[in-house]
């Protein structure tokens, strides 16, 4: 990782800082009791739903869907279940929540347990993303808390292999089963059915640390931030011109302005919801709040929370050419579409992101993005296309000056993180 | 037996297990009215059910696909 | 009377063996190049991709019955002394237990492929395909029964087709082990990086 878990800002327009501890610390057990008491047990697997219901909590991994619901499909799947902090974290953009499991992994953990009450599990997965800094934490943690007698369910931690994809439910169910993590095609849920056949809830880290927050302090309190539609604080990853990136912590309804720093140093264009998120132009994102409901209406949505500002003297082409060559690299192989779709679309790109007409792969790549989406196991093919699409929607004039001959940002290095080296995976091993 | 014009026999939908398909290519062959092939031999099924004079041939493509890749789903879905 | 009649009905069960023998080896031949064309998505002019599975199915039910009938004459036939447990056991026959047993593993091996194979769609495509390697092993055990256990292929025109069989499997097999770069020739995790060499290698596919 070439970027430190960086320092967390004051969350903006939240009421009190919330998931983060203040700049740089980690907290111990003994600390985060201080500050939030025990793991705030509710009494039954309902309650913890209810709560859950009423505070709107919907899932901080990227899809956004409402977290009561897949607790209570987990609860009624028949069978013993088993849950999953999900904290993988393979978008190489965010840095959310390896952030937060390295400051502060006892939420996390709380709201793992938390999370075996609300479907009556018995087993319990911390997924985490192979950062050995941040799995020796979490492993620390674990052991702390079996000493101290807090975990009702017993947590075992396993490391996710550094894939993009490593986090997709059915993947991390595989390789939890200790298999390779790979997507599967499965008429059924994983919610029905994941680990070893039993009804599984696959949770993001963030999502799991608002549960425990909120079976502390209640639903109406997690309300106290963000909107009515879109309720509670929600950590991001921000990238702007000239800082390295941060990860802060904010809310629905926050301008997006402020939170790039548009004001202070113009940028070409944004990048909502990372690598698989929507380009758009920077003065469309200008007037725009933080909110789902707001960015629909682009085309674009949170995400993951990963947001980013492109420098005035950076080529948006060149970058997404960057990206995708990465994104296809990193599918797993199994579909034929995806497969054979990515690198030629990768490959198009980086033509288009040079200098020169290039008629036949313009033509290509709008072809070859209609023969990808919704044919794979997952959607990888899908979300990749999302950013393809927006990118050559909003970098237009960028392909008609590279048409004849000149680019904004000729020399331009690389802005968009990307794991370096560059390792793509070459043997099963690279998938364990 | 039909009501209203709609037949009430079970909606028959053809599934595709991406991860294990292989672009062998029969079940284009056999299910031409249902299944094209993209430019690099992997199937596109239409959505829908499949009408019943193509059962039959549904029913083969399923179990002659060398990777057993296509399955048939009964049964009013979604 | 009897004696005549007897050598008569038993010559006529001989024979029925060896020609019905000679029929199979050479539709088990022919199996295993059509199925080494069905995995190398080859396809015989004219025909489409479905008749050489289909093909390649019915050729193997087909030299089944036959090997049945080569068995069922052969165990009837009483100048030698075939049992019928020595067409599912090898090696314990009284006549030529090397040469006869190699036919009875290659039966039984043939009867595993076709017994699976059938039941394809219940016991999933992973076991399948492991069982269906035997293949490799079965014809060769087959042609080795075929020139040890009879005179017949052993010299004339006979011995010219056992050649022609063993050509065509050694072409398919070369066929079949070829260097391919296709996709389902590629392990899958170094699919991505064929294509990505295809790609800058200039050859636009």
């Amino acid at each position: 990782m070439t970027t430190q878990p960086s320092d967390t800002a004051v969350p903006q327009g939240a009421n009190a800082r919330r998931l983060l501890p203040l700049a740089g610390r980690t907290l111990t057990l003994e600390q985060h009791r201080a500050l939030h008491g025990p793991p705030a047990y509710q009494g039954s697997a309902q309650a913890v739903i209810n709560e859950v219901r009423a505070a709107g909590l919907t899932g901080r991994g990227g899809a956004g869907f409402p977290t009561y619901r897949k607790l209570e499909a987990v609860l009624n799947a028949p069978g013993r279940a088993v849950v999953v902090a999900n904290g993988a974290e393979g978008e190489p953009a965010s840095y959310k929540d390896r952030t937060l499991l390295y400051s502060d992994p006892h939420l996390v953990l709380d709201g793992l347990q938390l999370a075996a009450e609300a479907v009556q599990a018995r087993q319990a997965y911390a997924y985490v993303h192979p950062d050995q800094r941040v799995l020796r934490q979490v492993r620390e943690a674990v052991a702390d808390r079996l000493r101290a007698g807090i975990d009702r369910v017993p947590v075992t931690v396993v490391e996710a292999p550094p894939r993009f994809i490593a986090g997709q439910e059915t993947a991390v169910v595989h390789r939890i089963e200790g298999g390779l993590a790979l997507p599967r095609y499965a008429p059924v849920r994983v919610t029905e059915r994941g680990i070893g056949g039993a009804p599984t809830l696959v949770q993001n880290v963030e999502t799991l640390a608002h549960l425990a927050l909120i079976a502390r302090y209640g639903a109406g309190w997690f309300r106290g931030a963000g909107t009515p539609e879109e309720p509670g604080s929600l950590l991001a990853t921000v990238h702007r011109p000239n800082a390295s990136p941060k990860v802060i912590e904010t809310a629905a309804g926050v301008a997006l302005r402020e939170l790039l720093g548009l004001d202070g140093y113009p940028a070409r264009a944004v990048l909502i919801g990372g690598y698989h998120g929507t380009w758009l132009p920077a003065d469309r994102v200008a007037d725009l709040p933080l909110t789902n409901a707001a960015l629909r209406a682009h085309g674009a949505s949170l995400g993951a929370g990963v947001l980013v500002a492109l420098p005035v003297d950076s080529c948006g082409l060149r970058e997404t050419a960057r990206i995708v060559s990465y994104l296809a690299a990193e599918s797993a192989g199994q579909c034929g579409p995806c497969l054979n779709g990515l690198p030629r679309i990768a490959h198009a790109l980086t033509a288009l992101a040079g200098p020169g007409a290039h008629p036949r792969e313009r033509a290509d790549v709008s072809r070859w993005a209609g023969q990808v989406e919704r044919r794979g196991a997952c959607h990888h093919p899908d979300g990749s296309m999302r950013l393809v699409r927006s990118a050559l929607t909003v970098f237009e004039e960028e392909l008609w000056r590279h048409e004849h001959g000149t680019c904004v940002a000729p020399n331009s290095g690389a802005f968009l993180p990307l794991p370096s080296p560059m390792n793509p995976p070459r043997t099963d091993e690279d998938w364990r | 037996m039909t009501t209203n014009g709609t037949s009430i026999a079970p909606a028959t939908r053809l599934r595709l297990d991406p991860t294990k398909c292989s672009g062998h290519g029969l079940c284009a062959e056999l299910l031409g009215e249902h299944i094209a092939l993209d430019e690099w031999g992997y199937p596109i099924i239409a959505d829908g059910d499949i009408p019943a004079p193509l059962l039959a041939d549904a029913r083969r493509a399923v179990t002659d696909c060398p990777a057993l890749a296509l399955r048939l789903d009964r049964g009013a879905r979604r | 009377m009897s004696a005549a009649s007897g050598i008569t009905s038993s010559t006529a069960l001989w024979y029925a063996s060896r020609a019905t023998g000679i029929v199979s080896l050479i539709m088990l031949t022919g199996v295993v190049v059509l199925g080494v064309a069905v995995q190398k998505r080859g396809r015989l002019p004219g025909l489409p991709k479905f008749a050489v599975v289909g093909l390649h199915r019915s050729l193997s039910l087909l030299s089944v019955a036959f090997l049945v009938i080569h068995i069922a004459s052969a165990v009837a036939d009483s100048y030698v002394n075939i049992r019928l447990t020595d067409a599912i056991i090898p090696f314990a026959a009284s006549y030529e237990p090397l040469w006869l047993g190699l036919g009875t593993v290659g039966f039984d091996l043939i009867l595993a492929l076709i017994i699976t194979s059938l039941l394809r769609a219940r016991i999933g495509h992973r076991t399948w395909r492991w069982v269906h390697w035997l293949a490799y092993v079965s014809w060769p055990v087959a042609i080795a029964h075929s020139l040890g256990s009879s005179t017949d292929l052993q010299s004339g025109w006979l011995l010219g087709l056992g050649i022609g069989c063993i050509l065509a499997v050694a072409a398919a097999l070369a066929w079949r082990v070829s260097e391919g770069r296709k996709p389902h020739e590629v392990p899958r995790a170094a699919r991505v990086s064929v294509l990505f060499e295809q790609l800058s290698g200039g050859r636009q596919q």
